[in-house]
């Protein structure tokens, strides 16, 4: 009883503390959100802390759909009714609207030497401090390793290139009767890798993005054809139009797919949907004869330049940015760590799984595998360009409105128009 | 028009001119079949999107569907700390037993005897089926909704949708009274302009119109969801048709005794629009209420969300979650379908009434 | 019957809001009485207009005209003074083809892809939308039980957002969904909706009919209702068989209702764009992708979002819509008059 009525004074003396500090708060913060899983959480938790600590700073997390983020949230950056902090995915493309933090930050030491590379893709033309990542992503396989054990073939190892997972898995899916022998997501950023591994150059001499060439062509053509002959189901890519991005990760957590080509954002989901069910099991990036890469990615939280308050948005930011609590968000959500130092092991995944263990290990091992052209092209203020004309255009040539030859052409015709047009008044 | 219903129970025989002579005809047959598909057709759908919303998201995923969400039953096994999930396993010996699963390695799996636990068996995990029962996924609805403030947008949508819903009454009624009652110059130029805009999907001028509310600096408050749709075209072209079939002696009259035009508006024409305002009143509050692209570009604060933005919200890039995309559909049919039960005579007998002449 | 639903609406509407709307339209009366002393009647239409002109002129005609200035501009800035003037290089962009009937001749492909197929959606979904309201309004004229609660089920799609129709079927309509499910049992293999153009446009219009045929069937049975009944007893007399009664009586005289129900739904018909674009994505390929879809994705879903040929494209949209409805009106007038 009487312990009772002390938790019950206690927790009205801290809601009435709560109450005042938020009383005294004279500093407001927004910070727009999307949720992949329910990151949003451990945001919010640390957040808290940061409130805590500093009474004076309130910060309010608006988690909005993902559309808006691609959609509304550059209109309303170029309008000037941006928030003061946001997650965002295009890296390079909105980076006219970052705030550099540098003057205000205490330790820019430590930002670089933790995100160093990173830095870059927020300020490509620059050596702004703007951000970091909330997500390090990697693309890759993964494979449905019971299927293999069921069907008695052997899995292609170490160096296997993309053809001989095609075979694998076209043997596989024969014997067991599943519909989809390999899917890929529907993204042009998925098809980049293996377009590199192929000896795509995706820049010029000069450095200027171009985007068809052979290597890219033989990459490309292997996916056309693998949709004619049914190694890949034609739904996921010809099922919708432009740009539109399609997973297959539904179809795979069903075991209806063999291999699934997709990227380390899928662990936590997995984890949870597919569990104990069958062994998904991520494989190193197969091989081309230039390279075996996957391409990196991921989403980071910048801070803008419109805000009123750089100040303590700099400050919430070097809080946020400290290793203890970017290992504990890392941790949380199973994400491949965007800083340097926790990237050698300083972050306990939240997870007993051996499978997402295991394939936590496989893409944070593959990042210094990466090709250094993958490095640039994710570094490239204007890479969703290519990536939105390079899945479009292959899309409609897959449904047969296109042949392949006039996919190309169109592509390049698409980058030069949207980069004519972006050039224009700047 | 006002006497097209009156006639119902006589015209209730517009093909069946035979009344009572107990011949079938083939419409007759038609009639009952058509009936019996549209429902069908109309309602399946809806029932199947509510019973899929209970569904577990492994149970989303089987094929065939099952019609009733369906869970697998797990059990508390003595000496094992977590509740093991039930197989009905084909033994070596060809007898069905019902096992709990310990774990699985590579495509064999490990099982136990829930009543003797020293029992344990290796099953090939092609032999074993789920025994599952009849259970509601409840968490495809709490998840989302303990994530988000539903009490702020449920109220932000009500507001928005009121608020919204008068002004386009008023509004509306008011410039449909003064284009149908009175004749003066220009009245032709703005009834055509009415009519060409009414063509125009508010999708294709999204910009200059975020353009006119951030100069207004409207930006993330309820009044830019607002004031952009209050006056509607529809309302006016709707308003000003059923208006244009009142008795103008009426009106004389009114002006006989003296009533100021504003009172001939609300005490003589307002009334007798009755019909065709609560036509137009559903469909604002429908616009309203399921509107989603255009809160999505002004609001991006959480304490001006609507339902329908916080309900999306859990829409990632990379992942579709039919789960709960299927449970929050739900919950944003709930008040439409509210509104419809105790509204449905009032719609669907106002359209007929007001008849869009 | 309708006069019972004035009184009790009126009623209702009186007592649950009464006296603050009374007061509230009472206040009202003050100002506008003021003009009218002052004027006379000769200003009060414009007074009346004046406040939807007003949102009219704020949020549509401003928009309409910077939307033009637009589609004469060039670049990704977002306010109109610092966007570079390009003349018509948009316009002559869009029409750059050199073939019309072959859209992959066309410089930009998907803004005519998009017409095209805007084009055969609208035919077959205004011609099976107004027969399919026709006979549901026929049916649901006749001496049947619980009438009202048939014409609810019909109705109630109207009153579902865009988003949550495509969605409950797009549901129906997966791989692996209860479609496929019925197919299967039934000892077909399973079909693939949306990967097949034919298909996919197909349950476009199909969706797009099973949401708004119930709007158009309740015009078209007030159509009916309004038909004297003493015709069709005389036809009965006459010993006029019911197909003929169809053809002579009803069609004609329902003719003005189905002008109207033509009208909007061509309106509807052209704008269409959320329905489609959550349930097909636009696909396969460009197959489903209409003109309205593809002003979206130019000004806003593309990286580079290309206001200036976004509008350049609506305004083209606007020209030709104008023409149509312009076209509607004189054949409407003209029927009216002969």
């Amino acid at each position: 009883m009487t312990y009772r009525m002390k938790s019950l004074l206690g927790t009205s003396i801290l809601s009435l503390a709560l109450m005042t500090s938020s009383a005294m708060a004279e500093t407001e913060l927004r910070m727009t959100w999307y949720d992949d899983g329910n990151e949003s959480a451990a945001m919010q938790a640390l957040l808290d802390k940061f409130e805590q600590q500093n009474p004076d700073v309130s910060v309010t997390l608006d988690v909005v759909p993902y559309k808006a983020i691609i959609e509304s949230l550059p209109v309303q950056l170029a309008a000037g009714d941006g928030p003061d902090l946001a997650r965002v995915t295009d890296l390079g493309g909105l980076s006219k609207y970052y705030l550099d933090m540098t003057p205000h930050l205490e330790n820019t030491e430590y930002w670089r030497e933790s995100f160093g590379p990173f830095l870059k893709w927020l300020s490509p033309e620059g050596d702004a401090i703007s951000g970091f990542m909330t997500q390090l992503s990697v693309t890759g396989p993964y494979v449905n390793k019971t299927l293999f054990e069921q069907a008695g073939v052997e899995m292609p190892g170490e160096g296997a290139t993309w053809d001989d997972w095609a075979t694998a898995v076209n043997e596989v899916a024969s014997k067991l009767d599943i519909p989809i022998p390999m899917a890929w997501d529907r993204s042009g950023h998925r098809v980049s890798g293996p377009a590199i591994a192929q000896g795509a150059k995706m820049f010029d001499a000069d450095g200027n993005p171009a985007l068809v060439d052979d290597g890219l062509k033989a990459m490309a053509t292997k996916l056309y054809d693998w949709h004619q002959d049914g190694t890949m189901a034609k739904e996921l890519w010809g099922s919708v139009s432009g740009s539109t991005y399609l997973g297959a990760n539904e179809d795979f957590a069903n075991a209806q797919v063999v291999m699934y080509m997709s990227g380390s954002w899928q662990i936590p989901q997995f984890a949870d949907k597919i569990g104990d069910a069958f062994d998904w099991w991520a494989v190193p990036a197969p091989c081309g004869p230039a390279a075996c890469t996957g391409m990196p990615g991921g989403a980071a939280l910048v801070a803008i330049k419109d805000t009123e308050h750089p100040e303590e948005v700099s400050k919430l930011m070097e809080f946020l940015a400290q290793e203890e609590n970017l290992a504990e968000f890392y941790g949380k959500n199973l994400f491949i760590p965007g800083h340097l130092g926790l990237a050698e092991g300083g972050v306990e995944f939240a997870s007993e799984d051996p499978r997402a263990i295991h394939a936590l290990e496989t893409f944070a091992g593959a990042v210094p595998s990466i090709s250094p052209v993958a490095f640039d092209l994710q570094g490239y203020a204007n890479n969703r360009v290519m990536f939105n004309a390079l899945i479009s255009r292959l899309g409609e040539a897959i449904v047969g409105e296109l042949t392949l030859d006039q996919a190309f052409e169109r592509m390049t015709q698409d980058v030069e128009k949207q980069l004519a047009e972006k050039e224009r008044g700047n | 028009m006002a006497d097209a219903t009156a006639n119902r129970v006589t015209v209730g025989t517009l093909l069946t001119a035979r009344r009572g002579n107990g011949k079938l005809h083939w419409t007759d047959i038609f009639t009952y079949l058509y009936l019996g598909f549209g429902i069908l057709l109309m309602f399946g759908p809806v029932v199947w999107l509510v019973l899929s919303s209970f569904k577990t998201p492994a149970g989303l995923l089987e094929f065939p569907p099952t019609m009733l969400p369906l869970g697998q039953i797990s059990v508390e096994v003595e000496g094992y700390d977590d509740p093991l999930p039930v197989f009905r396993a084909t033994l070596e010996d060809g007898t069905q037993k019902d096992l709990a699963q310990i774990r699985r390695i590579g495509i064999v799996s490990q099982m136990v005897d829930p009543a003797n636990p020293e029992n344990t068996y290796k099953v090939p995990i092609s032999d074993r089926t789920p025994v599952r029962e009849f259970r509601i996924a409840t968490e495809n609805y709490v998840e989302p909704l303990q994530r988000f403030n539903f009490g702020r947008y449920l109220w932000n949508s009500v507001v928005v949708t009121v608020v919204a819903t008068a002004i386009t009454l008023l509004i509306n009624s008011m410039a449909a009274y003064g284009l149908s009652i009175y004749e003066f110059r220009g009245r032709n130029a703005i009834m055509l302009f009415v009519i060409g805009t009414l063509m125009i999907p508010i999708t294709v001028i999204l910009v200059p119109v975020y353009l006119v509310v951030t100069s207004l600096d409207m930006v993330n408050s309820l009044w830019a969801v607002i004031l952009p749709g209050a006056a509607t075209p529809t309302g006016v072209f709707l308003l000003r048709q059923y208006m244009l079939t009142l008795p103008r002696d009426l009106i004389e009259a009114a002006r006989m005794d003296k009533a100021s035009e504003w009172q001939i508006y609300w005490r003589v024409v307002l009334p007798l629009a009755m019909p065709a305002i609560a036509v137009l009143a559903i469909f604002s509050i429908m616009w309203r209420w399921n509107d989603f692209l255009w809160p999505l570009i002004v609001l991006n604060r959480s304490e001006v969300y609507t339902l329908q933005l916080g309900l999306n919200a859990f829409q990632g890039e990379l992942d579709v979650q039919w789960h709960f995309i299927l449970a929050m559909t739900v919950v944003t049919l709930i008040p439409v379908v509210l509104i419809f039960a105790f509204l449905q005579r009032f719609i669907t007998t106002g359209i007929a009434n007001s008849g869009m002449k | 019957m309708s006069s019972d639903t004035k009184m009790t609406l009126s009623e209702r509407l009186q007592t649950v809001a009464g006296w603050p709307l009374q007061m509230f339209f009472r206040i009202l009366d003050v100002p506008f009485r003021a003009i009218q002393k002052l004027g006379g009647i000769g200003p009060m239409p414009y007074v009346f207009l004046l406040p939807n002109l007003a949102f009219f002129g704020l949020f549509v005609v401003v928009p309409l005209f910077i939307n033009f200035g637009f589609s004469l501009t060039g670049g990704t800035n977002l306010f109109p003074q610092d966007r570079v003037y390009v003349g018509t290089e948009q316009y002559e962009f869009l029409f750059n083809c050199e073939n019309y009937a072959d859209t992959t001749t066309c410089q930009e492909d998907r803004f005519w892809k998009g017409l095209f197929n805007t084009a055969i959606f609208v035919f077959f979904q205004v011609a099976f939308l107004v027969l399919f309201s026709l006979i549901t309004a026929l049916v649901l004229n006749r001496k049947i039980r619980a009438r009202g609660f048939f014409r609810a089920v019909f109705f109630f799609p109207v009153l579902l957002s865009p988003v949550v129709v495509a969605l409950i079927w797009k549901w129906i309509l997966l791989r692996d969904g209860i479609l496929n499910a019925f197919l299967v049992s039934l000892g077909f293999d399973k079909i693939l909706f949306f990967v097949s153009p034919e298909w996919a446009m197909f349950w476009a219009i199909f969706v797009s009919i099973w949401a708004h045929m119930g709007f158009y069937t309740l015009i078209l049975l007030a159509g009916l209702q309004a038909i004297p009944p003493d015709l069709y007893e005389a036809a009965e007399m006459d010993g006029t068989s019911k197909e003929r009664v169809f053809w002579r009586i009803t069609l004609p005289l329902l003719w003005p209702n189905m002008l109207v129900v033509i009208v909007l739904a061509l309106i509807k018909g052209v704008q269409i764009f959320d329905e489609v674009y959550v349930l097909t994505g636009g696909g396969p390929g460009t197959a489903t992708q209409f003109i309205v879809q593809y002003i979206y994705n130019t000004g806003f879903t593309n990286q580079v979002q290309n206001f200036g040929l976004a509008s350049a494209a609506s305004v083209v949209l606007g020209v030709m819509l104008f023409a149509l409805t312009m076209m509607q009106l004189a054949a409407t007038r003209r029927r009216d008059n002969g």
